[in-house]
């Protein structure tokens, strides 16, 4: 790094935080409200009083340097990371006007309206209709019959069902790395979920793949909430209505996609975006 | 400066070598040689009477080992009946549950130790608590033995297998709103599912030769093994007494059984490698 750069960072990093504008989604529509959200692991702080609204049937785009804690931030909207003993969250994270985090709230059911799709793909050790199903299985009673016509559909709408209508019972395991992702992706669709989580879901497959992931991300939004973690910049421009600049933990500024990538309002989300840092 | 030798790095480069691939002749000579010798003494003794009838007197002819047999398969098949539900539910305790807490530190401190206790500590331990106590010798008494022996093992494999299931199938499947029980069950078992499998195997297998904690436990007996609660018959403990006998017929039927556990600990020995192989392709 030379010396301007470095100068350039210490720049933006004294930088006063602006408030994250939230203009762009009009306020009561959104699907889910973030508010003052702060996450930490043990003793450290990953995440500082996030606030961002997620509007419905659109893309939402969460960009940021890696360890910004754009991952740890969505993982917070199904509780996911209340597997691990010593990580928690504080705040207020508002599904539908309920707050997620409430103990009270039944996570099973939170987990079947918010779906999620990880990083690598992780097809269960089992054929790829019973992946499919898996989910079905859990919240559904549904004959055998019906089973089956819902696990098609959901490897329609993942667009993964013309090539393994025939290879149903093959195990999930045996597809291409890219076939395994839109696998995880129609395991989650299936259980008809309001909100698709991605966190990262094309970092792991091949340019091929990505983009018919990002295609059918286009298709779904008609349909679902998405949220989509992305270290790509030219992804988050394409596919994205709105997008979150994460930096150091922090919602540096969160708006409409077009603006952020055209007009950021501050100065690190530009240095991120013309890649000056990152 | 002055550079190292390169004559002297090489040297002793091919010494390591040498040294190395020796040693493993040595153990593979010594290992070719035990499966030589006990195929060739215990060969002769073995026919299907040996499978079914019981012991000859002294010096007397035919005859043969079959409560023995009968007795091992039953206590090994009570160790495994007592000591794998428990081993697995400990491993599954240590891997999917308290693999950060203290309770779970002391649990797998405490496995570590059980594994390492010779197994005539074993075989003292449940003679003073259940032999004194019964009053006398029983097939039970054996097989808790053996069980003891099978715990540490099956909790200790259980948890390192569970633990190479990667974090992200348990995310996934939490994820779609799978209660715990079910992704444990249901997923991170099926995932792991041939390295259980082999750790129970080897562990059956290593107690399936232990002759230190049947000693004073199930102690022997010359008859069919009726009922469990009393003294029964089994192949370690029989060549013990048989070898060490001055009559060749008891000789030659301790060969036998010798061959017989050698058998049935490698057959076990190589189904286990056969099935974590077909894991990994």
């Amino acid at each position: 790094m030379n010396q301007s750069t470095a100068d350039a960072i210490r720049k933006i990093e004294q930088q006063s935080d602006t408030t994250a504008n939230f203009a762009s989604v009009p306020s009561g529509q959104s699907k889910i409200s973030v508010r003052n959200l702060s996450f930490f692991y043990g003793d450290s702080q990953a995440l500082y009083d996030n606030s961002i609204e997620i509007a419905p049937q659109k893309v939402t785009a969460i960009i940021g340097p890696s360890g910004c804690g754009k991952s740890t931030h969505i993982r917070v909207y199904n509780r996911v990371f209340e597997l691990y003993r010593d990580q928690r969250a504080t705040g207020e994270v508002f599904l539908d006007g309920e707050n997620i985090l409430k103990p009270s709230v039944d996570i099973i059911e939170l987990r079947r309206k918010i779906g999620m799709i990880f990083q690598k793909p992780t097809p269960f050790p089992m054929s790829v209709f019973d992946n499919v199903a898996y989910g079905l299985k859990l919240h559904y009673r549904l004959n055998k019959q019906e089973t089956e016509g819902r696990v098609e559909s959901a490897l329609k709408s993942a667009a993964l069902w013309d090539e393994v209508k025939d290879d149903l019972h093959k195990p999930g395991t045996a597809l291409s790395g890219g076939q395994q992702q839109r696998l995880c992706l129609a395991r989650a669709v299936a259980v008809e979920p309001e909100v698709l989580l991605m966190d990262e879901p094309t970092s792991a497959v091949d340019p091929v793949a990505t983009a018919k992931i990002e295609e059918l991300v286009e298709t779904l939004k008609e349909d679902y909430t998405i949220v989509i973690v992305t270290h790509n910049m030219q992804q988050a421009a394409r596919i994205s209505d709105y997008a979150a600049f994460f930096y150091k933990g922090k919602v540096i500024e969160f708006g409409d996609t077009q603006q952020i990538f055209t007009n950021p309002k501050n100065k690190r989300t530009e240095g991120y975006i013309t890649g000056r840092f990152g | 400066m002055k550079l190292k030798s390169q004559r002297r790095r090489r040297f002793a480069d091919v010494m390591l070598k040498v040294t190395a691939f020796l040693s493993a002749v040595i153990g593979l000579f010594f290992l070719g040689w035990i499966l030589l010798v006990v195929i060739k003494q215990g060969a002769a003794a073995i026919d299907w009477s040996f499978f079914t009838k019981l012991p000859a007197p002294p010096g007397g002819e035919g005859g043969g080992l079959g409560n023995a047999i009968l007795g091992t398969l039953y206590m090994t098949l009570l160790a495994a009946v007592v000591g794998v539900p428990i081993g697995i539910l400990s491993g599954v305790y240590l891997s999917e549950y308290g693999r950060e807490s203290r309770f779970g530190a002391l649990v797998r401190f405490t496995i570590n130790v059980m594994m390492g206790i010779p197994s005539i500590i074993m075989g003292l331990f449940i003679y003073t608590i259940l032999v004194v106590t019964m009053g006398h010798f029983s097939g039970y008494a054996g097989g808790l033995a053996l069980a003891l022996l099978i715990l540490p093992i099956v909790a200790r494999t259980t948890e390192d297998m569970l633990s190479l299931v990667p974090h992200s199938l348990r995310e996934s499947a939490l994820a779609l709103g799978a209660p715990r029980w079910k992704v444990t069950l249901g997923i991170v078992f099926r995932a792991a599912k041939n390295g259980l499998i082999t750790g129970v195997l080897l562990a059956v297998a290593r107690v399936s030769g232990e002759t230190a904690p049947l000693l004073f436990t199930s102690l022997n007996s010359p008859y069919w093994p009726t009922s469990m609660s009393e003294p029964t018959a089994n192949l370690t403990v029989t060549i013990f007494n048989y070898a060490m006998s001055p009559y060749a017929n008891w000789q030659q039927a301790a060969w036998g059984a010798s061959l017989l556990i050698m058998i049935a600990v490698l057959s076990m020995t190589i189904l286990a490698r056969f099935i974590l192989r077909g894991k990994q392709e």
